[in-house]
């Protein structure tokens, strides 16, 4: 039998975690792309349009869970990156407090920037 | 039955030369992964001068006064490395996703024996979907 070879810990949730965000932001980075340079151009980007978008309930939602599904597989992604070099011990719990910390400033800012365009009187 | 293989360590990065298929699709992986969540964080800094906008902040671009946020995004869009940027962007992205696809379809199970296959196939898929895209990315910024 394969010996137990993982950054995850045993027993843990993160391992499917990052699987099922990953099912997700691969629908959603797509069409993130596609829309955003295939149906609208880059040279075409004005406050107005990305405004009318987002004052959209569903696509001001898929926007929000898209940040918040891509900042926990990319920065658990980093984490685990990191866990499989070799990173142990005190230095193993400054970078994961570090990542826990920028992914907050992260989420805060996305969703103050994805609230001015939609009008919402900012909460944070 | 499953079968394991004993090919030492992938973080080794000395021994690339001795590396399989398998082993370069993770490392690919790991690198474009790294770009994109570096890039999501940048994103997102780009695109907070909505903040500023909303609230009425403008800018004067080529002698007319617009928003912070178009004007900042009108300026970046019209520099040439920017768009070739954004092209190394997409293939990092359509590489992630369909190595992502392939892996996500391994820990189910399926296409194991031929994963070697498919992680050539998603190098091809993604230099297909790449080239093609180039007019699309750089159009307008001459």
């Amino acid at each position: 039998m394969a010996e137990h070879y993982s950054s995850f810990t045993k027993g843990g949730r993160l391992w499917l975690w990052q699987r099922i965000t990953a099912a997700f932001l691969v629908v959603v980075l797509a069409f993130h792309f596609f829309l955003l340079h295939f149906v609208y151009h880059a040279d075409e980007v004005t406050f107005a349009l990305s405004q009318a978008r987002m004052t959209t309930l569903t696509y001001y939602s898929l926007m929000i869970l898209f940040l918040f599904t891509a900042t926990f597989h990319g920065v658990n992604g980093v984490y685990n990156a990191l866990v499989n070099q070799g990173l142990t011990g005190t230095k193993r719990q400054a970078v994961k407090w570090t990542l826990v910390a920028a992914s907050t400033v992260l989420l805060v800012q996305g969703v103050r920037t994805a609230n001015a365009w939609a009008g919402f009187t900012t909460f944070f | 039955m499953s079968q394991s293989y004993n090919r030492g360590l992938i973080e080794d990065f000395g021994r690339w030369r001795e590396f399989s298929a398998g082993m370069w699709a993770w490392i690919f992986h790991k690198f474009t992964g790294w770009v994109l969540v570096g890039y999501l964080f940048t994103h997102i800094a780009v695109l907070s001068t909505s903040i500023p906008a909303s609230a009425g902040e403008t800018v004067v671009y080529e002698g007319t006064q617009v928003d912070v946020y178009t004007g900042t995004i009108v300026a970046l869009e019209s520099l040439l490395v920017v768009r070739i940027l954004e092209v190394g962007l997409l293939a990092v992205a359509v590489f992630h996703i369909l190595n992502g696809l392939r892996l996500l379809f391994v820990d189910l199970g399926i296409g194991l024996e031929s994963q070697d296959k498919s992680f050539y196939a998603s190098l091809i898929l993604t230099g297909a979907i790449t080239v093609a895209s180039v007019p699309t990315f750089i159009a307008g910024a001459f």
